[in-house]
């Protein structure tokens, strides 16, 4: 993209960092702060670390003339989220041993830790290393974590598309050798690797890329830059619709922000995949706008050249035209919860994993050792959901009975006891450690939770399914545009209200209100509940309904319905 | 200056009679020092003379004489320029010397040497004297036949060995050949009377040993004081106080703002500031209800009258103890075993250490003591000294402190560093800690602004470098500032951490090590730090670089075998070599230590 503006920093970073090397040995080895360099904040993004500081202790700290308290936020690259029992327990060791105890699954399918001081940062990479994990290219401006539909009961697709997704993603990885050299001790190289597909300063912003199974958008694939949605035709995978476009994050502030659902560009064969995702990331490398980072991701790239135009270009680079889309329906981006029996003889359960966070001694979240001992009976193989909650699969007729003890033990087994409202929840971090946050998010859940299933009893709503997301800023981890309630925050104790969704995650919100506190949230969702309880359609959903009743005003952003 | 000698208020009966002494006190007055010196000569003169002369010489030929100091805190450099202040006074030539300076062919030739000394740590004298010290005591002692000297020793009597540095230096004098002035004085923390005697008497004894010359009757009364003093303190009032460790540290160290405005208090960065502190309420009423003594009871103090509580409150040390008081009190209490300890330096010092007045009384209760009887057998509550924490550039009227206070668990009861806990604790903002200046410390940024500094520090040791940083910050001062610092974990204990890393931003503070005793498994102290920073360390030596060490004596002790250490393996030099090295730094005064 040719522009008069200067570049962002970040790209001067990223040029200057010798392939994400940086001075990170350095900021390592500094001991009188906690943080690294400045510019090092940016390439260690990167290696799939984030620098934080607890925000709890921030204010007081200043006080006492105290640097404020850093740490790092470390998160997995995993590749259609999945993990054997062997690679759990040793993310739950690590835990403990560096971070604050807690294992988080991520929206996008990985597990991050929280809470992992400087020094304690090698050791954990290695210890990863150990089961063969890495966090490379887990944040930064590169290609993120590839997330596939993690609902393995729902077609026999599955296995095939998980390979695509591990396909796509060994293709993405960057070549340079920097993680290895910095975190596991490797061979400085003496020449900075060529990055053939990235160049010198990789993308202009993060780029996700998401595999769907219809009829289940678990991944939400139009919030993704890049989409496949799997088209199966006479029991197997004939190739993907493919998307583009797709993302959350906007701010308050910057009003040529804003979310935007993935566009359908047309379709490919499963061989036409690796040649369509380097078409799209590269069309995007040299179009997207590297000098303002809020108007750098590919959503606003297509807008800016025009989607015809930005297709055209990925059918140039990719040597061939997309065919048209295929039929394709979605019903939810929800998770289904329980034990399914599948025809091999093996089960998988779906289990429902409160704000996605495990940890012991909070009665709110599932504990932590209870999940190892359960991992431990199950033995096999493992898979975090895009809804963060987590799927045993494969589990023996075998070991079925022990894993049953184990969920009767510790009581795991959540979601039948739960509201829909809750176990369809999503919250991102927010405070303490996310820099970004400006109203709590995670720990407001559960309380919002309690507020809004006694407001749903009122009118025997309770059992209803409702997607509720909650984001502490308008960042948009937690997906929350795509919610049929919405909350967004602002401030502490207040947030913005958006409704309308549908259930399957393809059409956005629409902000009704600004900054509501919790009274105000439900005194606006009152009568909207109670004409929904009068007036609703046989199976409609609450977003469905609010936009067949126009209740949401003219404000409602662009609509895409359900592909068809 | 206002008056450089305090006369007698009373008249010295039966020499004047009430109306010549009056007239004679309005002359005085008037008179400027160098007037009254001129005055006194011409009075003295005139006693020889017999018959009024106009215009007589003053004095004839002045008796030289050399008040040596040998100095840690700068107590014993303030006292010795007041010893010959008052000497000048008198008509003596008076001339202080830092026992640094003081040279080996000087000893044969000065023939009137005054000395005052401080002891630390384990009997040991301060850095500045050790090689006066060792000198003296050793086997090349010179012969000083015709020397004429007096010790005042320093110290602090709840250490064992109890200013041995003065008593090395008076035994060793006197076995040189030396003659006694006067007796040699053992000053506990308390030392300004006992001082000040010490200054009368010696100078009387000089002036009778005047031949030929005038002679002055000594005046007596204490030589010049400062404004503000142990007795007269200034009512500091706190403006803020802060915790600068993070909760849930192993340690707890506050950062405290005292406001100067008016007291006309003048420091310089590396000052001590001294708080003149009182004991705990809950302690002082615990000990007069164990007394069995009613605490309203009047009891005559060097200060004046006060009742039993005030003075135990704010008058008498409690929370420690000192042999003197165990011998005083064995002997009230008949006790054997008392008496036994008395005597028995080092039981004595084990048996102190975590034992307090109350402890003492209620472990051999004495029927029929007197609230006087007690109160005499206590020494007086000393003032406690803090390392200034801030530069006067930077902060004018206002000094800053780093505090850590003192708290402990002993035979059952919780104890506490009477200055710290009361700094912290009893005190709330606004409120007036009484606070004076005790003589300035050699603790000195150098005078060449362009001279690099590496500043090694522990705990609240680190206070002063705050100082220095500030000080060379307002200054503009271009050399360059290395600091070592140390503390337990680096999370919570870094103190001043932001200032620091925001020197280090600005590039004032060039280089930083940080050592963190207890954030691995093999403990980690800032002299390993100076060991890994070797080759620089010394660079920065061999540039002229001058060397801060403050922190406890432990610490200042293993830092300077590391120096040694540093020197030895950076500049390739044998042990006894490197050793000269840094003894030569001292000499050089590029070596300053403040430890405690």
């Amino acid at each position: 993209m040719s522009t008069d503006k200067p570049l962002s920093d970040v790209e001067r970073i990223k040029t200057a960092s010798r392939g994400l090397r940086g001075s990170l040995i350095e900021s390592l080895n500094l001991r009188h702060t906690g943080a690294v360099h400045a510019d090092d904040t940016q390439v260690i993004k990167f290696h799939g670390i984030y620098q934080q500081d607890d925000r709890d202790v921030r204010a007081e700290r200043q006080r006492r003339k105290l640097e404020p308290q850093y740490q790092f936020m470390a998160r997995l690259r995993l590749p259609g989220g999945v993990l054997d029992a062997t690679q759990w327990l040793a993310l739950s060791q690590l835990a403990r041993a560096y971070g604050d105890g807690s294992l988080r699954i991520t929206s996008r399918q990985s597990i991050q830790f929280h809470g992992l001081f400087k020094e304690n940062l090698k050791p954990a990479l290695q210890d990863l290393d150990r089961v063969l994990l890495d966090t490379i290219s887990a944040c930064g401006d590169i290609n993120r974590n590839v997330i596939a539909c993690a609902n393995p009961n729902r077609s026999l697709l599955h296995g095939e598309v998980y390979g695509w997704a591990q396909r796509i993603a060994a293709h993405l990885m960057p070549r340079s050798r920097a993680y290895h050299e910095i975190w596991l001790d490797g061979e400085p190289v003496v020449q900075p690797e060529d990055e053939p597909l990235y160049g010198k300063t990789y993308l202009p912003r993060k780029f996700k890329i998401a595999l769907a199974i219809p009829p289940s958008n678990d991944v939400d694939v139009f919030a993704h830059d890049l989409g496949f949605v799997a088209i199966e035709e006479e029991g197997r995978l004939a190739g993907f619709n493919v998307t583009v476009g797709g993302g959350m994050g906007r701010s308050h502030t910057n009003l040529a922000t804003y979310p935007r659902v993935a566009d359908v560009i047309g379709f490919c064969t499963p061989e036409q995949v690796l040649a369509v995702t380097e078409a799209v990331v590269t069309a995007q490398r040299d179009n997207g706008d590297r000098s303002d980072r809020a108007q750098a991701r590919l959503k606003y790239t297509i807008d800016r050249m025009g989607l015809d135009v930005f297709v055209a270009e990925v059918e140039r680079r990719s040597g061939f035209d997309l065919a048209p889309t295929r039929p394709a329906r979605f019903d939810t981006s929800g998770d289904e919860f329980g034990w399914v029996d599948h025809a091999d003889g093996t089960a998988s359960l779906a289990l429902y994993v409160p704000g996605g966070r495990v940890v012991d001694g909070q009665p709110e979240y599932l504990p932590l050792s209870g999940l190892d001992e359960l991992v431990r009976a199950h033995g096999g193989e493992l898979r975090l959901t895009c809804n963060q909650n987590l799927v045993l699969a494969g589990v023996s007729s075998a070991a079925r009975p022990q894993v049953e003890a184990v969920l009767e033990r510790f009581e795991l087994d959540l979601a039948p006891r739960r509201t829909p409202l809750e176990t369809g929840a999503m919250a991102c971090v927010a405070f303490p450690t996310c820099p970004l946050a400006m109203a709590e998010s995670e720990r407001y859940l559960p309380a919002l939770l309690q507020s809004l299933n006694a407001l749903l009893a009122e009118f025997d709503l309770e059992r209803e399914n409702l997607s509720l997301r909650v984001t502490g800023c308008p960042n948009g981890c937690a997906r929350p545009y795509l919610a049929e309630i919405g909350l967004v925050g602002r401030a502490p104790g207040l947030y913005d209200l958006h409704l309308g969704s549908d259930r399957a995650g393809a059409r956005l919100n629409t902000r009704v209100r600004e900054s509501l506190d919790e009274a105000g949230l439900l005194d606006t969702l009152r009568p909207l509940f109670a004409r929904f309880a009068q007036e609703r359609a046989d199976g409609e959903g609450f977003g469905d309904f609010l936009h067949r009743l126009d209740l949401l005003g003219a404000t409602s952003t662009s609509e895409q319905g359900v592909i068809a | 200056m206002s008056a450089v000698v305090e006369l007698p208020r009373r008249v010295p009966a039966p020499v004047l009679d009430e109306g010549q002494f009056h007239e004679l006190r309005r002359f005085a007055d008037a008179l400027s020092p160098e007037q009254l010196l001129w005055a006194s000569g011409y009075l003295a003169g005139l006693q020889g003379a017999g018959v009024a002369a106009p215009a007589a010489e003053p004095v004839a030929e002045a008796v030289r004489i050399v008040v040596l100091y040998g100095s840690q805190t700068g107590t014993g450099a303030a006292l010795a320029e007041r010893v010959a202040e008052r000497a000048r006074t008198l008509g003596f030539e008076a001339e202080t010397l830092d026992m640094l300076r003081y040279r080996r062919a000087r000893l044969r030739e000065d023939r009137n040497l005054l000395l005052i000394v401080s002891t630390h740590g384990d009997g040991d004298p301060p850095d500045s004297a050790q090689e006066l010290h060792a000198l003296v005591t050793g086997a090349k002692a010179p012969k000083l036949a015709d020397t004429h000297f007096a010790v005042l020793a320093l110290g602090d009597a709840s250490y064992p060995r109890f200013c041995q540095a003065g008593k090395d230096f008076d035994e060793a004098l006197a076995a040189a050949g030396g003659t006694r002035l006067v007796e040699r004085v053992d000053c506990d923390l308390d030392y300004e009377e006992a001082a000040g005697q010490w200054t009368e008497r010696v100078l009387g004894k000089l002036n009778e040993q005047r031949p030929d010359t005038p002679r002055v009757a000594a005046v007596p009364g204490a030589a010049a004081r400062p404004a503000w003093t142990r007795h007269k303190p200034f009512a500091a009032p706190l403006l803020e106080r802060l915790p600068l460790t993070a909760e849930g540290s192993s340690r707890e160290v506050w950062h405290l703002e005292l406001d100067l405005a008016g007291s006309e208090i003048e420091f310089a960065s590396g000052d001590s500031l001294s708080i003149v502190p009182s004991n705990p309420p809950e302690l002082v009423e615990a000990l007069v209800e164990r007394l069995s003594l009613d605490g309203d009871a009047a009891v005559a103090t060097p200060q004046g009258e006060r009742t039993l509580a005030e003075a135990l409150a704010s008058r008498y040390e409690i929370t420690r103890l000192t042999r003197p008081f165990v011998e005083r009190y064995a002997a009230a209490a008949e006790s054997d075993q008392l008496r036994g300890l008395a005597v028995d330096a080092e039981g004595l010092a084990k048996w102190m250490d975590g034992r307090d007045v109350l402890d003492v009384v209620a472990e051999h209760p004495v029927q029929g003591l007197s609230a006087q009887d007690f109160a005499d057998m206590l020494r007086v509550l000393p003032a406690r000294r803090y390392s200034i924490a801030s530069s006067p550039l930077a902060y004018p009227d206002e000094a800053h402190l780093t505090v850590a206070p003192v708290r402990w668990a002993s035979r059952g009861r919780d104890r506490f560093g009477v200055a710290s806990t009361q700094l912290i604790e009893r005190l709330t903002e606004g409120d007036g800690v009484p606070v004076f200046l005790e003589g300035h410390a050699a603790f000195r940024l150098p005078e060449d602004p362009e001279r690099p500094i590496i500043m090694i520090g522990a705990g609240t040791g680190v206070a002063p470098y705050r100082a220095f940083l500030q000080e060379r910050e307002v200054l503009g001062a271009p050399g360059r500032n290395w600091l070592f610092f140390g503390d337990r974990n680096f999370r919570t204990d870094f103190l001043y951490q932001r200032e620091w890393l925001q020197w280090r931003d600005d590039g004032l503070l060039t280089q930083l090590d940080v050592a963190f005793s207890r954030d691995q498994q093999d403990k980690v102290y800032v002299q390993d730090r100076l060991r890994e920073r070797a080759a620089d360390l010394y660079a920065w030596l061999e540039e002229g670089a001058a060397l801060y060490v403050c922190g406890a004596e432990r610490m200042g002790h293993d830092v300077h075998q590391a120096l040694i250490g540093v020197v030895g393996a950076a500049g390739g030099l044998p042990a006894d070599k490197a050793e000269a090295y840094v003894e030569d730094l001292k000499h050089t005064g590029r070596y300053h230590r403040d430890v405690y």
